[in-house]
């Protein structure tokens, strides 16, 4: 009996815009000129927010923070093709996913501050908190899925995590329950070559990401992270395919965090210089900058206008946030169970 | 002598025993290139390679579990979990296998395993990076739980606990890394687990703590006549000296930073309770921190016992 292949797995690569501006028009998803300046906005507010973030860090006015540098094309371009409707599982770094879906500005900033009433999700929102401990947001979000399917809802939950989340057990089980039972999840890994100090390549010895999918019976993608146009093309394909009960996608975005991982961090402890140096180009603002330049979307007076507008929506924010006065110590009791327990009630009185 | 903070002390430690023994590895996340992200194994990975100091994948309970195999081979490996509240994915290994190896074994199979983590909050730090979950492991048969409070003790109870031939959950606090500085001697000195440490001796009161909130309780006692014991290991715990102690003074304050419902507070007034309660004055008190999610940076010195309130607890088994 000779042996035979049985299965083997091809990994598409997507991208549609290229690092001088000019998309694929066979690739280029269908968005309006407002949409694509929408999503232009989006890069630059979530850009600001990120530096100012990281400033205030540097004052002593925010805690430890962790920066989005370099990934808002993957956060943005996924989020855009999401419906507030929808269900979002993120890690610890999705500030762009937050701003896109509308979340109010000035309590991300009380998040980062340490007041944990920044990740009260409002109510039109399904947005979760920041989840800390890598990768155990995978599980809850192939959960919920299963509540979509269950109940018949024409929704979508959307998954963020890093490459490194991949390595943790509960990728893999979240992976495997959305394989078997075809659920309406996509998985957003955002892969930006490093988890602290560890390299993708000694995160997993497979060659993408992506193909992790195909182990779990579903597809997998890899996108140009830094390319708004193809993230949000495969996001939305994703999307449609999962509220048309086809089950859940993978999708790897191939991108660079270009700052430390996060203020407590020093990269240049185990990054090349040349590495961040080679990323400069690929920068997503600039490539959708080119792009609208060369349809006439973009000019001097548009960019100043766009960032003037970000500037003044941050600093509002922040005016906003630093106005809220310090919470309670007894809030810290208020949410560890619906009522407080006899031993918490006299705690309460010790403060 | 030179004197060293915690995160040196500690450094130097594994240092030592790598060097004195080749079965010593570590493991753990960023703690090669990096250091690890307090720079406790800073300067090891050059000195003895990547395959005695693994950075590993993101991967807790494969942390974990590779180092049990690991020292069911016969390693020694020390295994760093990054922050106390990323243990609980590993805590399946822990509690499922390490634990119970030697017994489910019958002794044929052992597992000399020492997994380190930082804990206690204080710093700042996000969610999860500031647990104090000590008690649960003390819980568990078949493991040691072993809480240093000073650079000295913690360089001598670490190479006991990898020289143990059971598994011990090491607890540094982050609080504590940076903030002391003592002499701590080159070259091998070794302090038992399973023996506390009876830092000032008094008549009073018996005041029992460990790791940070030793510190906070010595600032507490003013021109109070206090016994102070500092307990290092959790899981065997000393009971001989703290009994010896509570029958001399007749009064008892427990110190410590988890929560109070179910801490391990809670078992040392159950056996002063059954073993002294005769020579007990005053009801023992425990200053603890309070029955809830450990909170964000704005609240969490809200969270964590003040001296003021040791100081109350204090005068309350005074008023006795
Ligand atoms: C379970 C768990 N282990 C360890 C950590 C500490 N930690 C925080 S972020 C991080 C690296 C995450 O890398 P990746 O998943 O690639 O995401 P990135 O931060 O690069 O976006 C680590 C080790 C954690 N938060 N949770």
């Amino acid at each position: 009996m000779p042996e035979r292949i049985i299965e083997s797995c091809n990994v598409k690569r997507l991208e549609v815009l290229d690092e001088k501006g000019n998309a694929d028009e066979s690739l280029m998803p269908s968005l309006s000129d407002e949409q694509i300046k929408k999503m232009y906005e989006l890069l630059i507010l979530s850009r600001t927010f990120d530096q100012r973030a990281l400033n205030l860090q540097r004052e002593g006015r925010l805690g430890t923070y962790a920066s989005i540098l370099g990934q808002e094309a993957s956060q943005i371009g996924s989020a855009f093709a999401l419906e507030k409707s929808d269900w979002i599982f993120p890690s610890f770094r999705e500030m762009g996913v937050y701003i896109t879906m509308d979340y109010p500005l000035h309590m991300l900033f009380q998040y980062w501050s340490g007041d944990e009433r920044g990740v009260k999700c409002p109510d039109d929102l399904n947005i979760f908190p920041v989840c800390v401990p890598v990768g155990t947001q995978l599980p809850h979000a192939v959960g919920a899925a299963m509540g979509v399917k269950y109940r018949g809802d024409k929704k979508t939950v959307a998954c963020y995590f890093g490459d490194g989340g991949t390595s943790e057990g509960d990728f893999h089980e979240g992976m495997n329950f959305a394989g078997v039972f075809k659920l309406p999840v996509v998985f957003i890994c955002q892969n930006n070559h490093w988890a602290i100090s560890v390299p993708r390549e000694k995160q997993t010895a497979s060659k993408t990401l992506a193909q992790k999918a195909f182990a779990y019976g579903f597809e997998g993608i890899q996108v140009d992270g830094n390319d708004i146009f193809a993230v949000y093309k495969a996001a939305s394909e994703a999307v449609r395919k999962a509220k048309d009960g086809n089950g859940p996608t993978f999708i790897e975005c191939f991108t660079y965090r270009m700052s430390d991982h996060t203020t407590a961090d020093d990269a240049a402890r185990y990054r090349l210089k040349e590495e961040i140096d080679s990323w400069k180009p690929k920068d997503p603002i600039l490539r959708l900058k080119l792009f609208m330049e060369k349809k006439g979307l973009w000019n001097n007076q548009y960019q100043t206008d766009v960032e003037n507008k970000a500037r003044e929506t941050v600093d509002e924010a922040v005016k906003r946030e630093e106005a809220i006065e310090h919470p309670e110590p007894k809030d810290m009791f208020t949410f560890t169970y619906e009522k407080l327990t006899q031993r918490q009630m006299r705690q309460i009185k010790e403060l | 002598m030179p004197k060293l903070n915690m995160v040196q002390a500690i450094n130097l430690a594994l240092k030592e025993e790598m060097q004195r023994d080749k079965n010593v590895v570590l493991l753990g996340e960023d703690v090669g290139k990096d250091g690890g992200v307090f720079r406790v194994s800073e300067g090891l990975l050059d000195l003895f390679g990547h395959e005695r100091v693994i950075d590993t994948p993101l991967a807790e309970s494969g942390i974990t579990g590779v180092a049990i195999g690991m020292a069911l081979y016969g390693l020694r490996p020390v295994a760093e979990i990054q922050f106390m509240g990323f243990i609980y994915p590993a805590i399946d290994q822990i509690f499922s296998h390490a634990s119970r190896i030697r017994a489910r074994s019958r002794g044929r199979f052992t597992c000399p395993l020492v997994v380190r983590a930082p804990c206690g909050a204080g710093i700042k730090a996000p969610e999860l990076h500031s647990e104090s979950s000590e008690a649960l492991f003390c819980h568990m048969p078949g493991i040691k739980v072993v809480v240093p409070s000073s650079p000295y003790n913690a360089k001598g109870l670490l190479i006991s606990s990898i020289r143990d031939p059971d598994p011990v959950i090491f607890l540094e606090s982050t609080r504590l890394y940076r903030s002391i500085k003592e002499d701590v001697p080159e070259g091998e000195y070794i302090i038992p687990l399973g023996k506390a440490r009876v830092v000032r001796e008094g008549k009073a009161v018996t005041l029992l703590a460990w790791g940070s909130m030793l510190h906070r309780t010595l600032q507490a006692i003013e021109d109070i006549d206090a016994e102070v014991i500092d307990l290092m290991t959790l899981k065997p715990f000393d009971e001989e000296t703290i009994l010896k102690s509570v029958k001399k003074t007749g009064r008892v304050v427990i110190v410590h930073e988890a929560p109070k419902t179910c801490g391990f507070g809670a078992e040392l007034s159950a056996t002063i309770a059954e073993d002294a309660i005769f020579h007990l004055k005053a009801p023992i008190m425990r200053v603890t921190g309070y029955d809830v999610v450990l909170p964000l940076p704005k609240l969490e010195d809200f969270y964590i016992p003040t001296t003021a309130r040791i100081k109350k607890a204090i005068e309350e088994v005074m008023k006795y």
